[in-house]
């Protein structure tokens, strides 16, 4: 699985969570924070859905590796790959 | 469904808002979870039954915390993120205009905080900076927190509002919608209710609580729960500082690795073996409640009564405690459902006007049949004619002609209904803000957790649930 495809996965779920938001000009290097309305509620979910659309873990210690779609890319890429 | 012998991840007491919302978000990941309802409706203390064909709703005066589609970040849009409801399935309609009555003061709010601003600014002028410190206070407060230490909110706040009345006028809205306390409530639900009700607003749907009910039911059971009614827990039996397994009321035996229960501080404490079932009763909620309900065959508005809500004291000083008789009609609420904006031709059929007081439990408790139906007559009578002073448009009503159905409550009913001792409608006094109890897998959601109100309840039962059980397995496997 490429960056891109994780990335448009975690937008995927961020889009279900959250339908209120406006997704289309979501910058991939910003914090998802400073760009939308989330909140550690949303950051749960997001967490949630992973597990259990993809099957991958999340410990709580890493949350902050999702801060933004870069950083997720990163941080999911070996978990999507193993 | 035999339950007996039966293992869940999650036993959820009690169906009503915090149980419901409990129960989708761990359904919702998939938990094997169960509610368990003692009664044959859902909603708990906001439910509805029928008489005659006629739906009546209990609690739901107004759901709080309204906000405008688009406002993001409050209370209400976290809820709906959550439940993953779209707010349109809500029928979310805004209020009119509500008023706080006091002797030879008014202060109108809607749901726009600078109208209530300037009416509060006209009737106080010297209280306009007061004021500005206050909405700074409370911006600055995290009432939303499972931390944090109990601070009475009158201390606080008179601090800084140097009007007592004014503070009084402030707090009678605020102790009538969600106050367990006698004339006062812990700062951070001060906060919560200051915002849920003034800053943010009132609203309903047009059919009632049922709508809002009604979608959580739906959510919860799609979403793979379990929903047991007419089901009572007996015991929680404890094993090493957990809760090993729930005897339920038909002696069946049931076993969970969490419960979450939302059936009252003190109610829980005494289902739990190790726990005396006479404890906790410091913790015993004191205020309880009447409603009449009065149902017209006319529209409130045609006579002239456009408020949605009027929350009224006409004694110099206002008190929120228990009565030593069986009502205090010296304040009040009266709701008039008809007045939301339900949009056009979707008018409530038929006129109906609430009227909520306070009422001594154990006074209630004590009449025999004969005398609790003559006391209910007269109560209602007394407060049909404060609400005549309060509203003098509904003098006009004639009693055989324009009434066509009455009824009332009494906090036996209350007790009945939510299961809550003494028919404490906001529980106890003492809240369990972090939710944990002398059990490690035990929590506690509703109305004793804090939060209040539907959204509140809702928000308690989501922010328990999320802390306790999916973050904590999440992070375990």
């Amino acid at each position: 699985m490429t960056k891109d495809e994780i990335k448009q996965i975690v937008l995927d779920i961020i889009e279900e969570i959250a339908p209120d938001e406006d997704l289309s000009d979501v910058k991939p290097e910003v914090r998802l924070r400073d760009q939308l309305d989330l909140d550690s509620m949303d950051f749960l979910d997001i967490v949630m859905e992973l597990r259990k659309q993809h099957g991958i873990e999340v410990p709580e210690e890493d949350y902050g590796e999702l801060a933004s779609l870069d950083s997720c890319a990163n941080y999911l890429e070996p978990k999507f790959n193993q | 469904m035999k339950l007996d012998g039966k293992r869940f991840d999650d036993v959820i007491i009690g169906a009503g808002m915090a149980g419901l919302a409990a129960g989708i978000r761990l359904a919702m990941y998939d938990r094997n979870v169960i509610i368990l309802e003692k009664h044959n409706a859902v909603g708990g203390l906001n439910s509805f039954y029928s008489i005659e064909g006629r739906k009546y709703d209990v609690g739901l005066h107004a759901m709080t915390n309204y906000v405008p589609k688009g406002i993001k970040g409050t209370p209400l849009v976290k809820l709906l993120r959550q439940l993953r409801i779209k707010r349109e399935q809500l029928d979310l309609c805004p209020q009119s205009f509500s008023r706080i009555s006091f002797p030879g003061v008014d202060v109108r709010f809607n749901n726009e905080w600078s109208f209530m601003e300037s009416e509060i600014i006209q009737a106080f002028p010297n209280q306009k900076d007061p004021l500005q410190n206050l909405l700074k206070k409370i911006g600055e407060y995290d009432a939303l927190s499972l931390e944090g230490k109990n601070i009475p909110a009158r201390t606080v706040v008179e601090e800084i509002i140097t009007n007592p009345k004014l503070v009084d006028m402030l707090f009678c809205p605020l102790c009538y919608y969600g106050s367990a306390r006698e004339n006062d409530m812990d700062f951070a639900q001060f906060v919560i209710l200051f915002k849920s009700i003034y800053l943010e607003g009132f609203c309903r749907p047009q059919e009632g609580v049922r709508t809002i009910t009604r979608e959580l039911v739906n959510k919860f059971r799609s979403a793979g729960g379990t929903r047991k009614m007419k089901m009572g827990v007996s015991k929680i039996i404890e094993e090493n500082g957990k809760a090993s397994n729930l005897i339920l009321e038909d002696g069946s035996s049931i076993y969970a690795d969490n419960i979450i229960s939302t059936a009252g501080l003190v109610e829980t404490q005494r289902m739990c073996s190790s726990l005396s079932p006479s404890s906790g009763s410091e913790n015993i909620g004191q205020l309880s409640f009447v409603e009449t309900i009065t149902v017209l065959n006319k529209q409130p508005k045609d006579l002239g009564v456009n408020e949605t809500i009027v929350f009224f004291n006409d004694c110099e000083k206002f008190t929120y405690a228990k009565t030593q008789d069986l009502i205090d009609d010296r304040s009040g609420v009266i709701c008039i459902p008809n007045n939301y904006q339900f949009g056009e031709n979707r008018d409530l059929k038929e006129g109906l006007v609430r009227v909520t007081a306070l009422a001594n439990y154990e006074k209630w408790k004590a009449l025999d049949t004969t005398r609790y139906q003559e006391e209910k007559s007269k109560a209602f009578n007394v407060l049909t004619e404060k609400t005549h002073k309060i509203l003098p448009q509904l003098k006009q009503l004639h009693p055989k002609m324009d009434v066509i159905a009455k009824d009332m409550f009494t906090p036996l009913t209350i007790e009945r209904f939510t299961g809550h001792l003494g028919g404490a409608v906001y529980g106890a006094p003492q809240k369990s803000r972090s939710g944990q109890t002398h059990l490690s897998n035990l929590f506690i959601a509703g109305t004793d957790q804090g939060f209040l109100g539907i959204v509140g309840a809702m928000l308690s039962g989501i922010s328990i649930a999320n802390r306790y059980v999916l973050k904590e397995n999440g992070s375990f496997n």
